[in-house]
């Protein structure tokens, strides 16, 4: 056997013996990503009715009607009650919106319906500013409730039932494939499989300091090896051990959560790859920077959840400000999430995998290079 | 066999070694003494190779010990001071691990076996390190410097912590290495060990040779009044110890 594939062949033996760790190693991705899927997206399912609060003050025709179409409606949960407690509701975050709809509505909507025929009234919404993305919905099905009632009203019989959306909206999700359902577990997979196998990379770098601690690394410096091969074999083996954790991770996926690699395979096997090598090599940039392994594991943890967050892998980078989301194209996380994501769920093919292979391999150039630069070869 | 020429070595402004030379011959142990700090354990690095010194030269039968790769190096074996030795894989794991290190290719296990066999660890082949007694370990620790048969042994403080019966079954083992032609360094803080091992003593303080030479010629640079010290006693609380616990390994 050479050097290479001894030293390979035993941090694979020292990873793979210790069952314990490896099945943390393994499982928390799994139920993190498992938990983020399902409230985050999760698998194709039956939507969610809003619950939402109606106050009428009017007690008019028209406001009963608008009341009536309300309840109707299968996107609320309606509950019709006096203002204190409506607005109670809200506060306690058990509704998100109050609507209340004004005394002297039915008979002030349809004079203001033209123009000239006076003041418009208006409808109160009081909403929870926790759950503020459910205000614009409450607001547009109110107003195509409250045209359909007000117009009848002014038009009488001529209304033959009032105004109602002259169109009706067609909705497709753009997925990997023509009618496939948007699966929320590609993106919390693709997230969690990057954190908990960048804190492996953490664990190869830390056991560089371990063996220094230990005189390992000295009797390991003594034997007839280039420095290139010492450093070399951490980066092959690391790079094994990362692509298998993440074989390990996506085939729960697969199996479980109906995850799909909708685009090309061969680009999410050179992805993962990189991803890897870009794992090791951050692994080996640590070893390097660090001090002790205390210490050094703390500070690389924090660094690890700041790269995990900013690489999208807990939230999609679009909810983050314009100028993050272009910053964030420096963070190496970024790539790794995207692309995966890329030849999953978005159904991408080959060639979409070549940006995210190529910015991975550059920045584990970047860590490897500063990595041999800051290793301390000097041994007392 | 392994010859070191004028060595330097300083870290920062604080000089560690300072123009050291020895000489190791084929069947001979070079005991290496000084007190904590002397530069004992920065020139055992030098002459691996481990560290380069920054001026002098380390040969090895006429080949340099450089930095690296240097092919001399595979004839010299390391024991560390520290129990360097990975307690998640088999004793045997760590001497087939150690020998492809070394290059060791034909009959790896067979030396492997060998090795252990020489330190009294054949019936614990297969246990982890990490379930092994201080003296086990200190002995594994030794075998994984022999395990590709080195010309040159270096020991770096080998018997730090171990009982007396184990520290008499290495001493043992370093006899019978030197008896087949092996050249040793037995760096120690103990001078009994010294005296018992060592067919010549280099004693270094402050990072220079304060003295080197066999024992009986460094017996002479006392002054006479203060020889009879060393002369009066025969026996010591270790002999009386191993006399009434006997000198079997108790692993």
């Amino acid at each position: 056997m050479t050097p290479l594939a001894a030293l390979v062949r035993k941090d694979l033996k020292l990873y793979f013996s210790n069952r314990r760790a490896l099945t943390i190693t393994l499982a928390a991705p799994i139920l993190i990503a498992a938990f983020f899927g399902a409230v985050m997206g999760g698998p194709p399912k039956k939507p969610t009715r809003v619950p939402v609060a109606v106050v009428d003050l009017d007690k008019s025709p028209v406001s009963r009607e608008i009341v009536s179409a309300m309840r109707a409606d299968s996107t609320f949960e309606l509950q019709e009650l006096p203002e204190p407690e409506a607005l109670a509701l809200v506060r306690e975050g058990k509704a998100r919106a109050a609507v209340v709809v004004p005394a002297g509505f039915g008979e002030a909507a349809p004079r203001a319906l033209f123009a000239g025929g006076g003041p418009k009234p208006g409808i109160a919404i009081h909403y929870d500013p926790s759950q503020a993305m459910a205000l614009a919905m409450v607001r547009g099905l109110l107003a195509e409730h409250v045209m359909k009632a007000v117009s009848l009203a002014a038009m009488g019989p001529r209304g033959a039932g009032g105004f109602v959306m002259p169109f009706t909206t067609d909705t497709h999700e753009v997925t990997g494939r023509v009618n496939a359902k948007y699966n929320g577990y590609a993106h919390s997979f693709a997230g969690m499989g990057v954190q908990f196998i960048l804190f492996m990379g953490i664990e190869l770098g830390v056991g560089v300091l371990l063996m220094r601690r230990l005189g390992i690394w000295k009797r390991l410096r003594a034997a007839p090896l280039s420095r290139g091969l010492l450093l070399g074999s951490r980066i092959v083996s690391g790079t094994l051990i990362a692509s298998l954790l993440l074989a390990g991770i996506y085939a729960a996926a697969i199996l479980v959560f109906g995850v799909r690699i909708e685009g090309s395979v061969a680009g999410f096997v050179l992805i993962a790859v990189a991803f890897a090598v870009l794992t090791s090599t951050f692994g080996l940039l640590i070893a390097a920077l660090g001090r002790t392994p205390e210490a050094t594991r703390g500070l690389a943890v924090l660094a690890t959840l700041l790269l995990v967050m900013l690489g999208g892998a807990w939230v999609p980078t679009f909810v983050f400000p314009e100028w993050l989301q272009a910053a964030t194209l420096f963070v190496p996380t970024r790539w790794a999430v995207d692309g995966l994501e890329a030849m999953t769920w978005r159904g991408l093919g080959f060639e979409a995998a070549l940006a995210p292979v190529g910015a991975m391999l550059a920045f584990s150039a970047v860590f490897a290079a500063i990595a041999i630069r800051r290793f301390d070869w000097e041994e007392a | 066999m392994l010859q070191a020429r004028d060595l330097w070595k300083a870290y920062g402004s604080k000089a560690a070694v300072v123009g050291v030379s020895l000489d190791v011959a084929a069947g001979e142990i070079v005991g290496l003494l000084g007190p904590n700090g002397a530069g004992k354990s920065t020139t055992v690095s030098m002459l691996c190779g481990l560290t380069p010194p920054d001026r002098g030269t380390v040969t090895l039968s006429g080949l340099p010990v450089a930095d690296e790769a240097s092919p001399a190096k595979r004839r010299i074996g390391l024991v560390p001071q520290d129990i360097a030795l990975y307690e998640d894989l088999s004793a045997i794991g760590n001497l087939e691990l150690f020998g492809a290190l070394y290059g060791v290719k034909e009959g790896l296990a067979d030396r492997a076996r060998a090795a252990l066999e020489l330190v009294g660890l054949a019936d614990r082949a297969k246990a982890l390190p990490q379930t092994f007694s201080g003296g086990m370990k200190r002995r594994l620790n030794i075998a994984c410097a022999l395990v590709h048969d080195p010309d040159v042994l270096l020991l770096d403080e080998p018997t730090v912590g171990v009982d007396p019966q184990s520290r008499n079954a290495i001493f043992d083992n370093l006899e019978a290495l030197r008896s087949r032609g092996k050249a040793l360094v037995y760096t120690t803080h103990y001078m009994e060990e010294a005296e018992r091992l060592c067919d010549r003593v280099v004693i270094i303080d402050h990072g220079k040779v304060a003295a080197s030479d066999r024992k009986e010629a460094l017996l002479a640079l006392l002054p006479p009044d203060k020889r009879t010290r060393t002369l009066v006693r025969d026996a010591s609380l270790e002999d009386v110890f191993l006399h009434l616990t006997g000198r079997d390994l108790r692993d």
